[in-house]
């Protein structure tokens, strides 16, 4: 029988079916961090329960590490105890933990497919939303809360209800300067932040399958942006390209092995979905967002919607999102003036991301009056930054360059914005106080679009700089 | 009857926080999620909208004297949408909810309620209107949650209410702590075998 790729795995990873309903799905790859794992392992000490697979479990941290002084102790005491406690949780139970001393350190969703440990057809779990990123190789990567990190810790399963499938086809190329950012802030736009409630996206077609890996990873990434919780690429060439010779990925003959059994949990071509819905690649324009939420975008060249002709469910929304961001429906996007420039997150942090920046980036100047800071996803990152010259590229045209992590993709380490800055930023999420001050206000878009904006001091198409 | 570790049924007052796409930066913003424990969240909950940057309150529901006694919160769609934090739940559990009825959830957040045993039900746009209408004009009016019946029943209405079948059943079954369910350990190490790459060596 023809199955897509979201069956199969949820097939070959099913211990049973509960009384509940829900299948115990096994977890191939648990991977946690400093902010969502210290309560669950307090959880397991209280019930006297151990790490099942400690093998399969991996650490790092991310979204407390300050990204300018990073010597211990941390300045904020709070960041030291998460740290502190991140330590104590994997020396205690053998786990590996990609710690800054380890030069492997960074954000979770850009380490896991750098070291390779993020493979197709695995079941990958994280206490974090952006867990569907991994869903980039041909995994099915669930964000997951604390409780059920305790389950994963102690049985490497966990309890779940099976998703829908829908398969969204992006036909068409896109067009020059149109990155994949852009395609996924176009269909949150097109489906709203609640259209994916219930399902695991499926993106395919050409627009699809030209794309490199790190620019998939930016679209299922922000599959929980539409409310997804699952989002995946069927693994092809292009996968196995990237993964051979990593650190996690078998060697020699084994490499072929794997490949086979990768390429049997693509989807078969006549595999049957419970949607399907067709785009064309080729109306996308550099997306903007104007709001509070990431469905608020609009193109670049684009004006800003009227209340009138937003739905009845859209509108109150819309008209909060206009009272926080100070626009006016109708005013065109390009020329907002901007403060903050943010390059960096596990949306857009990865290499190729800096370096579509410092294209824009290169031989210009930051507009005065604006901070503009790039924070490489991962130490790996930033290293491979440095010997292209990226570091000094971004340094001379006045941008700050810092040390991987979280950063101001949600504010929980140094970074943060002032009062009511407007910044334009490469991460995942525009929700109201997202970067730290509870007035700041965000504009997602590209990498690129972010250093343009960086050059300009305000919103512009980057495609005419 | 319902025992302590079961929730056939859940009778409370309301507060009712209207509005759309209430995410979890909102619910409980980042920077209080510096801690080991989730203890104390209670404190932060809306911290930003029932805040200003004086720490003085502003004009928010959860700041009411009339709604300090509810435990049904009401919400209207996509409530919960964003992060995957379990802070979010914890600190409405810990402010004094024990239900939650609204037009839709994000995912993650309804699983993450379950999982606190804390139904997350809802109900038509039309009738969340009417159940919230009502509790702003009278908040001492009780609401019964009926997760046999799936009604919710409030001054002389009753309304339809939903919940995932198997949320439903771990609810009412006092089953929602998953843990011992799923540490079954020779299954598991059967499903683990069948997995190519289980035993793959690096």
């Amino acid at each position: 029988m023809s199955k897509n790729l979201f069956d199969k795995i949820w097939d070959l990873h099913t211990v049973k079916t509960l009384p509940t309903g829900q299948t115990q799905l096994f977890i191939g790859l648990h991977l946690i961090h400093e902010v969502t794992s210290p309560q669950a392992f307090a959880m397991l000490r209280e019930r006297g329960l151990s790490v099942l697979r400690p093998d399969r479990t991996f650490a790092t941290v991310d979204h407390i590490v300050p990204t300018d002084d990073q010597a211990r102790p941390y300045s904020d005491d709070l960041a030291e105890k998460m740290m502190q406690a991140l330590e104590k949780n994997t020396e205690e139970n053998d786990i590996e933990f990609f710690n800054l001393e380890s030069g492997m350190q960074g954000i979770v969703h850009v380490i896991g497919p750098e070291l390779g440990l993020t493979q197709p057809g695995m079941t990958i779990a994280c206490g974090d939303s952006h867990t569907s990123t991994h869903g980039a190789f041909g995994a099915i990567g669930f964000g997951v809360g604390t409780t059920q990190i305790r389950d994963i810790l102690a049985t490497q399963t966990m309890a779940l209800s099976k998703p829908k499938v829908r398969k969204l086809q992006f036909n068409g190329t896109l067009s020059a300067g149109v990155t994949s950012k852009d395609l996924i802030l176009y269909l949150i736009s097109k489906l709203g932040v609640n259209g994916g409630i219930g399902f695991a996206y499926e993106y395919a077609g050409p627009a699809i399958e030209a794309l490199d890996m790190e620019a998939r990873m930016s679209i299922c990434n922000m599959s929980i942006e539409g409310g997804a919780r699952v989002g995946y690429i069927n693994p092809d060439q292009t996968t196995y390209d990237y993964l051979e010779g990593r650190q996690y990925v078998p060697k020699g003959e084994a490499f072929d092995k794997a490949v086979a059994f990768w390429k049997s949990m693509a989807s078969d071509g006549d595999s049957e979905y419970d949607e399907i819905m067709t785009f064309d690649a080729g109306d996308i324009e550099p997306m903007v967002t104007w709001g509070i939420n990431p469905g608020q975008a609009v193109g670049v060249s684009q004006s800003l919607p009227e209340l009138a002709n937003c739905s009845d469910d859209e509108r109150a929304t819309a008209a909060m999102a206009y009272e926080h961001m100070g626009f006016t429906p109708g005013q065109p996007m390009a020329g907002a003036k901007i403060d903050v420039a943010f390059i960096g997150s596990c949306t857009n942090g990865r290499i190729s991301d800096l370096r579509a920046a410092a294209v824009v980036a290169k031989g210009r100047r930051v507009a005065p009056g604006v901070r503009a800071f790039v924070v490489p996803g991962s130490m790996q990152v930033a290293i491979q930054a440095r010997e292209e010259g990226l570091d000094k590229i971004f340094e001379e045209a006045g941008f700050q360059w810092r040390r991987a992590g979280c950063s101001m993709c949600l504010a929980m380490n140094p970074d943060k914005l002032q009062g009511r800055e407007l910044s334009a930023s490469s991460s995942n999420r525009n929700f109201i106080g997202r970067q730290g001050s509870p007035t700041g206000r965000t504009l997602l878009m590209s990498p690129a679009m972010v250093a343009a904006a960086a050059i300009a001091g305000k919103v512009v198409d980057v495609r005419t700089l | 009857m319902t025992t302590e570790l079961q929730r056939r049924q859940v009778t409370g007052t309301g507060i009712p926080v209207p509005g759309n796409d209430i995410d979890t930066d909102r619910i409980i913003p980042a920077r209080f999620m510096k801690c080991v424990t989730f203890e104390g969240l209670e404190q932060y909950v809306f911290y930003d909208v029932r805040f200003d940057a004086e720490g003085q309150p502003k004009t928010h529901p959860f700041n009411e004297a009339r709604y300090q006694k509810g435990s049904v919160l009401i919400v209207n769609k996509n409530f919960g949408c964003g992060s995957s934090r379990e802070h979010a739940p914890q600190a409405l559990v810990r402010f004094g909810m024990r239900a939650v009825i609204g037009e839709s959830f994000a995912e993650i957040f309804a699983g993450n309620c379950t999982a606190l045993g804390i139904p997350a039900v809802t109900a038509s746009a039309q009738d969340i209107a009417a159940l919230m209408e009502v509790v702003e004009k009278a908040p001492s009016t009780a609401i019964t949650l009926d997760l046999d019946a799936k009604t919710a029943t409030f001054s002389d209405l009753s309304i339809a209410i939903d919940l995932p079948e198997s949320s439903r059943q771990s609810l009412v079954e006092g089953a929602w702590d998953t843990t011992a369910q799923l540490l079954d350990k020779k299954a598991i190490a059967g499903a683990a075998g069948r997995i190519p790459y289980m035993t793959w060596s690096v």
